[in-house]
């Protein structure tokens, strides 16, 4: 007798995947295409051709060795059973052929083993496939996503972009390791058990068929209930994890506010909700086992009584009925499991076909193969003609001419909104103009090796950005080769180091996703600190102090001040004592450049910054009390 | 594993009567499920060879009777092993829910706010699935296994001893296994996570990445995470793929060697045919069970691993609770006073605060000002109490705010953080969260002073408009002067604003402290700021340094002493001087 394949899940990405996947009665994505996904996806598979043949031919073996098994057994049981009766009836000389069962025995104990070692073989190969497929795919999205364009990440939520990588690539990931091998034995003991079922008795097989419309039908009115309450499990689940997620990160407030008990209240309405969708939900799923098993047992009687009746009238051997037993068995076991195969494999080609999509995003233009390299800036920047916009019919910036000498400084302003970011955009070429060009020392970027050009830049971004790592790793991000003392002098430098050293490991703190310790200020003084170490040629301060109160500032400001002796800077900021002493202001509005020149033309002509300067001040008495 | 299970069992209290019906059923189900092969034994020991009919038909009814026995105990055990699982998951996602509302902001930062929200979401729901399990398979495994073997020995005793053969290496075969895939597994998990970190920190960071032109750094450190996940993934799947080649094997062999001993005694007569093949249906149902069985304990570590998560937060005890014997403070109001306060938070080298003391009255301003990191959140963090000091007291209007309870404490404060939150909900809703009482009429009234109206008539649907979660559909600017309007409709005795007018433009700040005034002239208001312009009318200006109070006074009084504050205005003076 062989055990039947069961539904177990092992490997995968998710561990014990099958807890986590789909379950019966799940609602089911599906793929807008999924021919032309299927056809990508086995692409996949053609540096492992070979392999893949090899898997499949052990897959076969394995599982016919594996159900021819009850046949054989069974005829061992009729030589068993003809022998007693026949020394029953009292023939002489009758007697039980332990030869033939031994030598039965013995074929049917080679067959198993064979069966076992193919079977190990096929899913041996098929780990080494399955996994390097997904290497080779997460190799390709991180490598996309270094070519991608900015436009891209700046068009689309991180959730979206995380989900295709790492959800959809576990799907497919758990299917490749599992759903495969399954598909092929699934089908070898569907087509085999039917096969050894009619040459056994095409009556006995015909019961076993009835059966399966029965079973049919139970789990499609089933599957059909359950994923209604399934769905209402999802929506009160979503709603709950939102109270909750809202909840925690307002924590402050709800105490501030002494509404504990009504959050509280809330919740359990909401956990009443989802108790309520979710039994209910389980109950309908639960019942499919039950209900499988019992249409398995009627299958079972039926064969057990018509088959023993047939043996009294001679027409089949006991030791088929015994055989034909277990193939009823086997029987709906592959076929319960082509049905969840199926659910998978929908799943995964919708998985497939997300991550193909982003695949096929349109990605930076290539860097000319004889790109030029400046080795050393002098941080000169000129723009001549530029036109540029980020959608098509709305122009931006039109005809803009820049011309910056080298150690120069350059403010660019304007109100909330104004798309100051715009200009770094172009300067680090994240975005490409649409006429003209920028030149950097009279080479125009788009000549220019973009890591190159970059690395003449340094530049603190408004949204301050630490990976994890220690402190040390995080400031030493703009050199690599930076040592110790280098580190404390750019965080002593960034006004840093008091209060890293005030932290429980000094310049050895880890920093994680859940660093809650160090504030918004503090998070901006280490991003300075890591421009300092960097020492780059022009700068770029994104309004790099707007969460540093203005005490540091004054203190930043002096050490600013030093590194930008020398350079090129262009300083974003609302701030407008740091752009008074500016060589030019550049001043934005709706993403346009609207005026330009020193802070005295601009203020004497009148024009928007004068309003702008000037709004900002009014009703302020701060001038007459401390002067 | 241990621990799981008293967890389990714990929770699992309430709901007894249930779980044991549920045991009760899965029983009758497995007994159905065992007899149906001894009737089959039946049917070919008596029918088949005495070639009775009539017989075999109605043992084949009885058969038929059986199966609907059993199946309709499953189907109720279904029933209630839904509502006893899913009920639990309701019971310890709530009670998780509720310790985690009394913690102070302590216990809070100390697990973190995305942990505990995994730790409320996902892990009860990993520990549902888990008893869900338990509740559909891992009763019936036992039971299966141990009714197989009374079933099997009754049906022959003697062959019965190859089963006691063949468990073993079962078990031991499948333990051996599992112990090595464990914690590769786990290894595994930890590899995942590291693989999702680096992408989601190449996605936030990609604009820093390419500046300093590290990408091919990141790419070497994804690969890197990626490989080493790809090795792990291959070593746990390849372990894994031994298991059932060797598990099918054990049990095939097993039913070859009980064929061969049974045919023995069949011929000897100590046994019939019909007992064999039961007999060998039976050595499979308790094979099964073993395997079953043993399949449950790899999915126990992950759930125990959910179980610990949620215990130790269950375990932490809220360190600020209210006194037994709540003190009023009904004769003053609006008196703030700390004296000789010192703290620090957890594990830090150097207090936050030290040795802070001074007095606020209704009426007054007192202004904070000092560097980042000098203490400023930290100071008016412990007039509401999300923190207990180490030293020194806080008074509220006399009481050390240690000696009444929390209610009573935070119903005369209106507090405005740094970082405005609001919820989601209307506008309206929105601002009466500071005092659910508050009529229309207040509502527009604390709109109106916090400069909220005009942008909320802007909205579609004026104060009815919907704040997204998080209130992602408004800008930082238009966030606080909700959160403001949300503490001045509370009409509290004691207004903090903790760096609340930073987000705001100069403009709107200043309107707004103009309308302020008016409205907390009875009130004692704290503000902490970063603009001299803000702070510069106070009554009391507090110097902040790295903790410790530089200086305290007046404006006037301030620039005369203050190294510090002079610091500070000149500073910002810079801005002026040309204009």
């Amino acid at each position: 007798m062989s055990v039947e394949r069961r539904g177990m899940r092992p490997g995968g990405q998710g561990g014990m995947g099958w807890m986590g996947r789909g379950g019966m009665g799940m609602p089911v994505q599906k793929a807008k295409n999924f021919r032309g996904t299927l056809i990508r996806l086995l692409g996949y598979f053609k540096p492992h051709t070979f392999l893949l043949l090899a898997v499949l031919v052990a897959a076969v073996i394995s599982t016919i060795f594996n159900i021819v098994g009850p046949k054989i057994l069974g005829s061992a049981t009729t030589v068993l059973f003809e022998g007693m009766a026949l020394k029953s009836e009292g023939v002489p000389g009758a007697g039980v052929d332990f030869a033939y069962i031994g030598r039965t025995l013995l074929l049917l104990s080679g067959l198993y083993i064979v069966s076992a070692v193919f079977n190990y073989i096929q899913q041996y190969l098929m780990v080494g496939v399955a996994q390097k497929t997904v290497y080779t795919m997460r190799r390709q999205v991180e490598e996309k996503f270094e070519r991608l364009p900015l436009k891209f990440y700046d068009s689309r939520t991180h959730g979206e972009i995380l989900s295709r990588a790492v959800n959809d690539m576990d799907n497919i990931s758990s299917t490749l390791q599992q759903s495969l091998t399954q598909l092929i034995t699934s089908v070898v003991t569907i087509v085999g058990v039917i096969a050894i079922m009619l040459t056994i008795s095409p009556l006995l097989t015909l019961v076993v068929f009835l059966t399966l419309p029965v079973s049919l039908l139970i789990t499609t009115t089933i599957a059909k209930r359950s994923q209604n309450y399934f769905a209402g499990q999802q929506r009160a689940l979503g709603e709950l994890n939102g109270h909750v997620e809202e909840m925690y990160t307002g924590h402050k407030i709800v105490k501030a506010f002494g509404h504990e008990s009504k959050s509280i209240a809330e919740f359990d309405e909401l956990n009443e909700k989802l108790y309520n969708s979710g039994w209910r939900a389980q109950f309908v799923s639960g019942m499919i086992m039950p209900l499988m098993m019992f249409v398995g047992n009627l299958g079972f009687v039926a064969v057990s009584v018509i088959g023993g009746i047939m043996v009294t009238q001679r027409a089949i051997t006991i030791g088929d009925v015994q055989a034909f037993i277990q193939y009823a068995r086997q029987f709906s076991q592959p076929i319960n499991q082509l049905a969840n195969i199926a659910n998978m494999i929908q799943l995964t080609m919708a998985s497939a076909e997300r991550v193909f999509e982003l695949l096929d995003e349109q990605e930076e233009i290539p860097e000319a193969a004889d790109a030029k390299v400046i080795e050393y800036p002098q941080g000169e920047v000129q723009f001549q003609h530029v036109t540029f916009s980020y959608k098509e019919d709305v122009p931006l910036i039109e005809d803009m001419n820049i011309d910056v000498t080298s150690g120069q400084t350059i403010a660019i302003v304007g109100p909330t909104g104004a798309g100051k970011t715009t200009l770094v955009n172009l300067l680090m070429r994240f975005y490409e103009i649409n006429g003209g060009e920028i030149l950097v020392d009279g080479v125009d970027i788009t000549e220019l090796k973009r890591g190159n050009l970059r690395k003449m830049f340094g530049m603190v971004l408004q949204d301050t950005w630490l990976f994890t790592g220690t402190i040390r790793e995080n400031i030493a991000y703009g050199r690599e080769d930076a040592t110790k003392e280098d580190i404390v002098r750019a965080a002593k430098a960034a006004q840093a180091d008091h209060f890293i050293r005030t932290l429980p490991e000094s310049y050895e703190t880890v920093l994680n996703q859940e660093t809650t310790n160090l504030s918004q200020g503090q998070k901006q003084l280490l991003t300075i600190a890591r421009a300092f170490l960097a020492d780059p040629a022009i700068l770029i301060l994104d309004e790099a102090t707007s969460s540093v109160d203005t005490r540091t500032e004054v203190l930043i400001q002096k050490a600013m001040g030093e590194l930008m002796k020398g350079r090129t800077s262009f300083v974003i900021a609302h701030r407008l004592s740091t752009i008074r002493d500016a060589d030019l202001i550049l001043v934005m509005n709706h993403g346009s450049i609207v005026e330009k020149g020193t802070h005295k033309e601009l203020l004497a002509k009148g024009g928007f910054y004068a309003d702008l300067y000037n709004s900002q001040f009014t009703g302020r008495t701060l001038m007459e009390e401390a002067v | 594993m241990i621990k799981l299970f008293r967890f389990l069992i714990r929770y699992l209290q309430p709901s007894r009567m249930p779980v044991e019906l549920v045991f009760v059923l899965v029983f009758l189900n497995s007994l159905a499920n065992l007899y149906l092969p001894y009737l089959m034994a039946n049917i070919v020991d008596t029918g088949i060879v005495k070639g009775d009919t009539t017989y075999i038909l109605r043992v084949g009814g009885l058969m038929v009777l059986v199966t609907i026995v059993g199946t309709i105990c499953a189907i109720v055990a279904s029933f209630f092993s839904a509502r006893v699982a899913i009920g639990f998951g309701r019971l310890t996602r709530g009670k998780l829910f509720k310790h985690v509302e009394n913690f102070s902001l302590h216990e809070f930062d100390s697990v973190g706010t995305a942990s505990l929200i995994t730790r409320t979401t996902n892990d009860t729901t990993q520990v549902q699935q888990v008893v869900i399990i338990i509740l559909q398979m891992m009763i019936s495994a036992p039971l299966m296994f141990i009714g197989g073997i009374i079933l099997a020995i009754s049906q022959d005793a003697t062959l019965a001893w190859v089963l006691v053969g063949t468990i073993p290496i079962l078990f031991i075969a499948i333990v051996a296994i599992m112990s090595k895939a464990i914690p590769l597994f786990q290894a595994m998990q930890a590899k995942i996570d590291k693989v999702n970190l680096v992408l989601d920190e190449g996605l936030t960071g990609v604009r820093v990445i390419r500046a300093f032109d590290r990408i091919d750094h990141e790419e070497k450190r994804f690969d890197e995470a990626n490989l080493d996940l790809t090795n792990t993934a291959i070593k746990v799947n390849q372990i894994i793929a031994t298991m059932m080649p060797i598990m099918m094997l054990v049990l095939n062999l097993s039913t070859v060697v009980i064929f061969w001993f049974g045919s023995i005694r069949v011929n000897n007569g100590e046994m019939q045919i019909g007992n064999l093949m039961a007999f060998l249906q039976y050595a499979m149902q308790i094979l099964f069970a073993v395997l079953m069985l043993s399949m449950m304990f790899v999915m126990l570590p992950r759930a125990a691993a959910s179980a610990g998560r949620i215990d130790q937060v269950l375990g932490i005890a809220p360190e600020i609770n209210d006194p037994a014997t709540a003190k009023q403070a009904d004769t003053q109001r609006g008196y703030v006073e700390f004296q000789n306060v010192t703290f620090s938070y957890q594990g830090a080298e150097e207090p936050a605060l030290c040795n802070i003391s001074f007095q606020a009255s209704p009426g007054e301003v007192t202004a904070i000002i000092g560097g980042t990191g000098a203490g400023k959140s930290t100071l008016v963090s412990l007039i509401p109490r999300f923190y207990d000091v180490d030293e020194g007291r806080v008074l509220v209007d006399g009481v050390d705010v240690r000696e009444m309870t929390q209610e009573q404490l935070r119903a005369k404060i209106g507090f405005m953080p740094q970082k405005a939150v609001l919820f989601s909900g209307t506008v309206a809703e929105n601002i009466r969260y500071g005092n659910e009482e508050a009529s229309e009429e207040e509502v527009k009234h604390a709109a109106d002073i916090a400069q909220a109206t005009e942008f909320i008539s802007e909205m579609r649907d004026g104060f009815d408009s919907v704040i997204a979660q998080g209130g992602t559909n408004i800008s930082g600017g238009q966030k606080q002067r909700l959160s403001i309007a949300r503490a001045l409709v509370r009409k509290p005795e004691i207004y903090v604003f903790d760096d609340t007018f930073s987000a705001l433009d100069y403009a709107t700040d200043a309107k707004l402290r103009t309308a302020l005034r008016r409205e907390t002239t009875d009130a004692t208001v704290l503000i902490v700021a970063q603009r001299v312009g803000t702070v510069m009318d106070a009554d009391r200006i507090i110097v902040l340094d790295e903790g410790r109070i530089a200086g305290i006074g007046t404006h006037r009084e301030l620039m005369e002493t203050s190294l510090v504050y002079r610091e500070i205005v000149s500073s910002q003076l810079s801005l002026e001087e040309i204009a």
